[in-house]
């Protein structure tokens, strides 16, 4: 290719380029009548209508949520004209200086390309509906500025705050990830609000207003007909019942701890309190930014949903699976009888117990709570000759609680629940480097002690799976969507592994603990004309004083309830989490409580464990 | 033997007419861009298009200044202006203001300067300097090491201002190395690349890998190896079956990367040795370019994912126009083209248009100032524009072709290469037909610098072109 032949060759080149330009101008100009429609003979604005959220009930069909309106005060910099600053501030009621804020923080977000000179961006948040009005009134004064009408969550109960969760702006991941969202709109941050986003959203319509070279609105682009309404968000029933929630917070007041209550024989979660707690109009539109540092800087945590985020050993309630196991394995029968001389000693090790008549067998060894019986269990099950090692003998053991739920997360409605811990041999195996350990060695997993690590809502679980003699349903609070259908996972039966046949003597060991004669750990549980079941646990805690455990159903035949609660530095089980798992499960089923334990309420009610000094 | 002709008489007046139309027309552009009807604009920052008229009349004083300089002059101090830009970009690294993202503007009081375009016009000199000494020859190693140096470093320092688009011009200097013999082959390789580049960000590495492995049978089978082709293409599948069965096996998922990789590789080893028994030249060649490529493929997808940050990765996806950037780009190409669209075949009529004075388009005057000439003057506006531009850049190759000595040649197609650069981009990307890449379009796009830059790159051209029978060495 010769030199001169080269700059031919670019020349017809531009010549081209500059041919295709053509013809893609011809298109777009003259042939194309799209970008003539779009733009007609005058510029168009889009004005975003925003849908009002889905509105939230409880299982009874109370009203728990709903929509209130507020108006954002938009601006669109270009086309501000200059204006009279004093009549602006009065209007929204505002002060020189916080005006002055405003426009400072614009031109950041105009720098930083988050807000843009020429489309409309929130200038002024949340203007209430009386403001709105003042503001109205004069708003034909201030070129450049509109008002857009928005929705906030209104809460008619201030309880369940950490199940229905709080909404607030998008952030820029969010922004990122689904193009639905544009700066400044609102979405559900945690709780159900943030799980059933999808549901209680709805959808943006669009309103498209001719504009003329002044800004001012001159009718429909195309007559309205490209303009799209929005639709409002799906309504969701819970499966909560607020008065026993609400009832719930009221016995927990001045503790930490966390009470969860499920249907048994649908998994429906009818209360789910984590304390302390906080009211969930606190975090609503102008107040969150105010009241959100104040309470994630709270050193009792009260944002944490213990229900589902904290874990404890399981304690004695423990020892209600762990009968199960052995039974299931074949080295436990209901007649077996081990005896306690105050507790189990082996080599050198000993597991403490309390005085009660030995020997036991299955039914009064669950009632009485006795460690030695259990130290016994365990040690069948691990030392198992049809199992072979120690090893394969824990790991069975684990097997039976994944099934049971524990060790994993549930799959309730909420994406941060804590999986817990259940030890495997593979566990030990590094601790101790190898196969050095034998069940001696892990003995305190047996009365639920040691590295096990259980939330309350597995512990809620596992009790409703006992009630329902080996079944369950996937804890979860959505009971309904309109016109829409749960998840399949809430509507799907789980089996623990375990023959159904197992669970009468543990039922009635549970049963004797409250309504069994002196020696049952749980007889302040007696709620009249009801036959509760429970077990009581305590928590080992190496920080202060020990936790108090509380699972529970009832009534035995066909249970309605099944509830697990913890009451941190409660002590024993009896002591607190008993008594107001009774008062729960009585006001639950009764709807009231009986003259006789009122005594028991107020002495709950009262009961100050945060600060008892004060 | 200088001759004492006025200059006037020596000067290609066609081009400095239309020099002129394009300073008229753009700034009457401007001027239509930036009134609107209603008088003060709260966040107005000064009026753009009377900055611009100042920017004019520094420009045109300029070019008077070119005019009367000695041609040598700008031989003689090439390499001085050279590393004087050099510094004036890394001084802009320090000192510069952030706007846009982009570090690369030296802010006094309102005024602003852009250091790369005082670069585009050393570089071009420098280059020029470089590749028309006698002895340079594009053949010759150490003299493309020296050339690519030159060319590389402002790139280098550009790209770290973040300013990627002005960077990107200093590709346009591949249309003079063209010109002055350099293969088309690497022209061709440069596509090839880019295109193996994009494609390995949409669709997997296998499917590439499997779309250079077919064509390679193919190539082999037109060139008459068909023997050669037809077995090595069995023993690759046959290995490829295998190696897929044995991931299988193992329960884990088919690794086809490698499994293509185990088939090709046993492929190219029956290839070789075929090539040493016969003498098959040709094989090597296309061995070398296949696995090249499959290299290649890979190795960009491991500098895309690995290498890369999250940012770097959307700007890139983004420009490519893979993704969407509702605040960015996307919006406004879209807004222009509403813009342009609009204007129908006659245009709205001078300072009518609604879309680009109503601020619907943004960076309308600068980098979309193409808008209001679709919209206010039709098609008729922007196919003259298109034709203005294109008139100027063939008349540029004539009077470049017309060079006595080489460095006025060299210098006139860098000239040349960077004003069609800034044309097909920036017209390209406000109707549409291009990524977008922020940069201006010459004369009509506002801004002081790029206007001045522009000017002084085409006079100086024009200067030497007075001394066009004479040997400037
Ligand atoms: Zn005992």
């Amino acid at each position: 290719m010769g030199k001169s032949n080269r700059a031919i060759l670019i020349s017809i080149f531009f010549g081209l380029i500059g041919l295709i330009f053509v013809i893609r101008l011809f298109v777009l100009q003259v042939i194309d009548p799209t970008y003539k429609y779009l733009a007609d003979s005058n510029t168009h604005r889009k004005i975003t209508e925003f849908p009002s959220r889905g509105l939230i009930f409880d299982r009874n069909g109370k009203l728990l949520v709903s929509n209130q309106a507020v108006y954002d005060v938009m601006i669109i910099p270009r086309e501000v004209k200059a204006f009279d600053t004093l009549d602006f501030c009065n209007a929204l009621n505002i002060t020189r200086t916080e005006l002055d804020g405003l426009f400072q923080e614009l031109r950041q977000n105009i720098r930083n390309r988050k807000a843009s000179t020429f489309k409309p961006s929130v200038f002024f948040k949340q203007l209430s509906a009386e403001q709105y009005g003042i503001f109205q009134e004069k708003l034909y004064k201030f070129s450049g500025f509109h008002v857009q009408r928005r929705t906030l969550r209104k809460y008619e109960f201030h309880h369940a705050a950490h199940v229905l969760g709080y909404v607030g702006e998008v952030n820029d991941a969010m922004l990122q990830r689904d193009s639905y969202y544009a700066l400044g709109d609102y979405t559900g941050i945690s709780g159900i609000e943030n799980t059933y986003e999808n549901y209680l959203r709805g959808a943006k319509g669009a309103r498209y207003v001719l504009v003329d070279v002044h800004g001012r609105e001159k009718g429909l682009l195309r007559g309205g007909r490209i303009d799209t309404s929005a639709i409002s968000g799906k309504d969701l029933t819970l499966t909560l019942d607020i008065d026993l929630q609400a009832y719930g917070e009221f016995l927990m007041q001045n503790k930490i701890g966390s009470i969860v209550a499920i249907e048994p024989a649908t998994g429906e979660i009818l209360a789910m309190i984590s304390s302390p707690g906080y009211d969930p109009a606190l975090l609503v539109g102008r107040e969150r930014s105010k009241n959100f540092p104040v309470l994630s800087n709270d050193p009792l945590f009260p944002l944490l949903n213990r229900a589902i985020m904290s874990g404890y050993p399981p304690g004695s309630t423990f020892k209600t699976v762990m009968a199960l196991i052995g039974m299931q394995e074949g080295v436990l029968k209901e007649s077996t009888r081990y005896g306690c001389q105050m507790g189990y000693h082996a080599r050198g090790l000993s597991v403490g117990c309390h005085a009660h008549s030995s020997p036991l067998d299955l039914v009064p060894s669950i009632s009485n709570s006795c460690n030695a019986y259990y130290c016994n269990v365990f040690r069948t099950v691990l030392d198992n000759p049809a199992v072979g090692t120690p090893q394969k003998g824990l790991d069975k053991w684990k097997e039976y609680l994944l099934n049971f739920g524990f060790g994993s997360r549930l799959g309730s409605d909420f994406f941060n629940e804590s999986r817990g811990f259940i030890p495997g041999s593979s566990y030990y195996d590094r601790i101790y480097g190898g196969r050095r350990w034998g069940s001696l060695t892990v003995i305190s997993l047996s009365i639920g002690q040691g590295e096990l690590l259980t939330t309350p809502i597995q512990m809620a679980n596992m009790t409703a799976a006992i009630a329902n003699k080996g079944r369950f349903y996937t804890p979860h609070v959505l009971k309904s969507v309109k016109n829409d259908t749960i998840p399949m996972r809430f509507r799907t039966i789980h089996q623990t592994g375990i023959d159904s046949v197992h669970f009468v003597p543990v039922i009635d060991g549970m049963e004797q603990a409250v309504w069994g004669d002196y020696g049952s750990t749980a007889r302040i549980a007696r709620i009249p004309d009801v036959r509760i079941c429970g077990k009581t646990g305590t928590a080992q805690n190496p920080h202060g004083k020990d936790h108090s455990i509380f699972v529970a159903f009832a009534p035995k035949d066909n249970p309605k309830i099944a509830i697990a609660v913890y009451v941190e530095n409660g002590g024993f089980g009896a002591t607190y989490a008993a008594p107001i798992a009774s008062l729960m499960v009585e006001k639950y089923l009764k709807q009231e409580i009986h003259t006789s334990r009122k005594w028991l309420e107020t002495r709950m009610v009262e009961a100050n464990l945060i600060n008892e000094n004060k | 033997m200088r001759t004492n002709k006025p200059i006037s008489s020596s000067l290609d007046w066609v081009t400095v007419t239309l020099y002129l139309i394009m300073i008229v027309f753009g700034w009457l552009n401007l001027y239509a861009a930036n009134t609107s009807p209603d008088a003060t604009d709260f966040f107005d920052t000064g009026k753009e298009y009377f900055k611009q008229l100042i920017w004019i009349i520094v420009a045109l004083l300029s070019v008077g200044v070119i005019l009367l300089t000695d041609s040598k002059f700008f031989v003689e101090f090439a390499y001085i202006f050279y590393g004087i830009s050099i510094l004036l970009l890394l001084a802009v690294l320090i000192f510069g203001v952030p706007i846009n993202g982009a570090k690369a503007w030296f802010q006094i009081g309102t005024t602003r300067f852009q250091p790369v375009e005082i670069a585009k016009v050393a570089s071009t000199l420098a280059i020029a300097r470089v590749m028309s000494r006698f002895e340079f020859s594009i053949y010759n190693l150490s003299d493309i090491a020296k050339l690519g140096l030159i060319w590389f470093i402002p790139v280098a320092i550009i790209i770290l201002q973040n300013d990627t688009g002005s960077a990107l011009v200093f590709v346009a200097f591949f249309i003079l190395f063209f010109r002055e013999g350099m293969s088309p082959f690497v022209i061709l390789f440069g596509f090839i690349a880019i295109i193996v580049f994009i494609l390995t960000l949409i669709i997997p590495n296998y499917t590439i890998h499997m779309v250079l492995a077919a064509s390679f049978f193919v190539f082999l089978f037109l060139k008459g190896l068909r023997r050669e082709s037809l077995i090595s293409a069995v023993v690759a599948l046959s290995i490829f079956g295998i190696s897929a069965l044995v991931f299988k096996s193992r329960g884990a998922d088919i690794n086809y990367d490698l499994a293509l990789s185990f088939g090709m590789a046993g492929a190219s080893m029956y290839l070789i040795f075929r090539a040493l028994i016969k003498r098959l030249s040709i094989v090597w060649i296309f061995l070398m370019m296949f696995w090249g490529s499959v290299v290649f493929a890979y190795s960009t997808d491991y500098f895309y994912e690995k290498v890369l940050n999250d940012y770097q990765r959307s700007r890139i996806m983004v420009l490519l126009g893979l993704k969407d950037d509702p605040l960015g780009a996307g919006y406004n190409v879209n807004q222009s083209k509403i813009a342009i669209g609009s204007g129908g075949f006659s245009g709205k009529g001078f300072l009518q248009g609604t879309q680009t004075k109503f601020n619907f388009v943004p960076e309308q005057s600068t980098d979309f100032i193409f808008c209001t000439v679709g919209e206010e003057w039709g098609f008729l506006g922007t196919t003259s524009v298109i034709t203005l531009f294109v008139f100027l850049l063939i008349r540029l190759i004539k009077l470049a072709e017309r060079q006595h000595s080489d460095f006025s040649r060299i210098y006139g197609y860098g000239v040349i290469g960077i004003f069609f650069f800034h044309f097909a981009i920036n017209i390209g990307m406000t109707i549409g037909l291009a990524p977008v890449i922020g940069i201006p379009l010459p004369f009509f796009s506002y801004g002081g610098s790029s206007l001045w830059g522009f000017s002084i790159l085409l006079f100086i051209f024009l200067k030497l072109d007075t001394n066009r029978n004479e040997l400037i060495r």
